[in-house]
């Protein structure tokens, strides 16, 4: 049963840690390039966009589901691994 | 055929469509009215959570919002896309393992407490009914312009179809409708924007042709810069609001998209833990498809207005300018009659003015589509009003037959609580249908509220409460209230005590009131934080359970008390 508890902590750990690297491109893609950044990222163009423009009005919104699909395919594996999976 | 019998096939074909989707698919038990028997497949809940979600105001306004404000619209887009990131990651698979059917529920089971329930009812409500009148007033006003009947009829009229599916068919109806429903909006809301990044750009797909040349060769973004400058404007793609400021009111919208209660609920509808991360990726696909379209539409948008009618005489103005004069929704007045339509920044000087949602509805006439087309728009923009409106009226309907009759009234059978449950959706429908008709002249201030109030209350509770074992009711009840008492004072104070000072010098840090729920979040969190240390950890079945939602294993149905 310890041995459970202790694999279970494992698992949360590894969860979080996935949560925390996606959540840094979640805010760096968004708040980062189409806010922060967006002035000096303006400076670049990529065909007619201005590119900190681009992440404000369109790159953040497709880095979002991209996010969400990694975080699908990583948490998969990682609740096989585990065997917390759903049958 | 034109336009009007056009419409009234296409609106019609669509009512019928959902009707008899409510018909084949309406609830026979509280699992089915709440939850659609947790039977729905992880792309049709996609689906159903896009449509869910996307409103009258996202499908009609929100081009022309962006038209006008350009780089600011940004807030609006990354803010309602981004809150399905924090849905995905930190709040649908947990919920879903929790297996109950409301938000107050999760709270009130997870804080053992029925006060924090009543507190998360009354929050759940509040957002709720403040949406809700949003969305009648966008069914009645599409009805009036398109149809050509007045707006209490329109209301009337999606009050009852509203009435047909939600009462009778619960979740499960709804569920199935919005699946229709996001189809329709979707076609009707690409169509036109294809044939228009065609004819300006050459490019049939719209999020590229806004990156792309028009007609002389220069960029499209950079004409329009050009042009607005020249005419005493700010440049399209900078913004006005501070840096500050259009943080703030990002981070609120996404944390308060993340707490809406009728996006939360749908991913109860799922099957599996692993169906609900799933759905919430489908649905943000299913978003994105029309948040990436809109910026597209709003420049493409704003260039033909000016284009076809800056700077024109009078008597020569495009054909679409004259049918929506009709409606006030474009007025050009000749102000120092000198027979040319000048548009410029200064009211005095200003001879053009043009109301946000011509963006969208007057699309197809603009790129000179067939008649069908603009019947489309109108079928469309009903889809995004009804679908939203059902979601929400089902959430208040469950917020009064599970979490304040069930709670309370414990011995109750299953067909007293659905007979609650449907008694309770059609007076909300009535409410709602009320406001719809006679809208509080503050309707689009509220809109702040329930975004602002869902990111102040609902949010850092459920969070902690999922990932801190240690969280307990004291915590989470002062934090719900102090981050509600100080969002809603804000609002109030710069919204209507004195609507005079809501200028940046007076407000906190430069944040809009727009904003400030992004500010109530962080107070919200810090008093959670600070009373559950001072005051007894949860019992030990709490914290047990808080490392079971943790765990995918076990999933299960929606589970019955």
């Amino acid at each position: 049963m310890d041995n459970h508890k202790q694999k279970m902590q494992q698992y949360w750990k590894r969860n979080i840690r996935t949560l925390l690297i996606l959540l840094a491109v979640w805010f760096i893609v968004s708040f980062g390039f189409g806010i922060l950044l967006v002035e000096p990222l303006n400076a670049i163009k990529i065909g007619g966009y201005k590119l900190g423009f681009w992440f404000a009005q369109q790159g953040s919104i497709f880095s979002f589901v991209i996010l969400i699909f990694v975080y699908v395919y990583r948490m998969n594996k990682l609740d096989e691994e585990f065997d917390v999976n759903e049958k | 055929m034109d336009i009007l019998t056009w419409t009234y096939i296409l609106v019609g074909l669509s009512f019928a469509l959902y009707i008899g989707i409510a018909i084949y698919t309406r609830a026979g038990s509280t699992k089915e009215f709440y939850t659609a028997g947790g039977g729905v497949s992880p792309l049709a809940n996609g689906m159903a959570t896009a449509a869910d979600w996307m409103s009258a105001a996202s499908f009609i306004s929100m081009a022309g919002i962006i038209a006008f404000s350009g780089y600011d619209g940004s807030v609006y887009l990354m803010g309602w896309t981004g809150g399905y990131v924090l849905l995905a990651l930190l709040l649908a698979p947990y919920l879903r393992k929790f297996g109950k059917f409301t938000v107050p529920d999760f709270v009130g089971d997870r804080y053992y407490s029925n006060k924090a329930r009543v507190v998360a009812v009354f929050c759940a409500l509040f957002i709720s009914f403040t949406y809700v009148a949003g969305q009648m007033r966008g069914v009645g006003i599409v009805f009036s312009r398109y149809l050509e009947v007045d707006i209490e009829t329109g209301v009337l009229i999606g009050m009852t179809i509203v009435f047909f599916y939600a009462v009778l068919g619960g979740m499960k109806g709804i569920t199935y409708t919005q699946v229709a429903q996001y189809c329709v909006l979707i076609f009707a809301f690409m169509v036109p924007a294809i044939f228009i990044s065609i004819q300006l750009t050459g490019n049939p797909i719209p999020q590229l042709g806004l990156g792309s040349t028009v007609q002389d060769g220069t960029y499209l973004l950079d004409k329009l810069d050009g042009i607005l400058l020249d005419m005493g404007f700010q440049e399209y793609t900078s913004g006005r609001k501070s840096m500050t400021d259009v943080f703030a009111i990002t981070l609120a919208l996404m944390v308060g998209t993340a707490g809406l209660p009728h996006v939360i609920v749908r991913f109860f509808t799922v099957p599996r833990v692993k169906d609900a991360r799933l759905s919430a990726g489908y649905a943000l696909i299913f978003i994105a498809i029309l948040y990436t379209t809109a910026p597209a539409i709003a420049a493409f948008g704003i260039y033909n207005a000016i284009e076809t009618v800056a700077d024109k005489p009078v008597s020569e103005l495009p054909v679409w300018v004259e049918n929506w004069q009709k409606t006030n929704l474009i007025v050009v007045e000749d102000v120092n009659n000198d027979g040319i339509v000048q548009y410029t920044p200064n009211p005095e000087t200003n001879e053009l003015r043009i109301d946000k949602d011509i963006m969208v509805l007057a699309a197809p006439e603009i790129a000179k589509l067939p008649n069908w087309v603009v019947g489309l728009v109108a079928a469309g923009g009903m889809a995004a009003a009804l679908s939203t409106a059902a979601g929400l009226l089902l959430v208040i309907s469950t917020s009064v037959s599970r979490d304040l009759f069930r709670t309370f009234v414990p011995s109750m059978t299953e067909k007293t609580e659905l007979i609650i449950a449907r008694v309770a959706a059609a007076f909300a429908v009535v409410i709602a249908g009320y406001f719809g008709i006679n809208p509080p002249g503050f309707v689009a201030e509220v809109v702040a509220f329930a975004f602002g109030l869902a990111a102040a209350s609902f949010f850092p509770v459920i969070i902690m409460g999922i990932f801190s074992t240690r969280m307990n009711k004291e915590g989470a009840i002062s934090g719900m209230i102090s981050g509600l008492v100080f969002t809603l004072a804000y609002i109030t104070y710069f919204k209507f005590i004195a609507p005079e000072s809501n200028s940046m010098e007076h407000w906190l840090f430069g944040i809009s009131p727009e904003g400030i729920g992004t500010i109530g979040m962080v107070i919200n969190f810090f008093v959670c934080y600070v009373v559950s240390k001072l005051t007894p950890p949860p019992p030990a079945d709490v914290q047990e359970m808080i490392q079971d939602i943790r765990i995918p294993r076990g999933a299960g149905d929606a589970q019955e008390h």
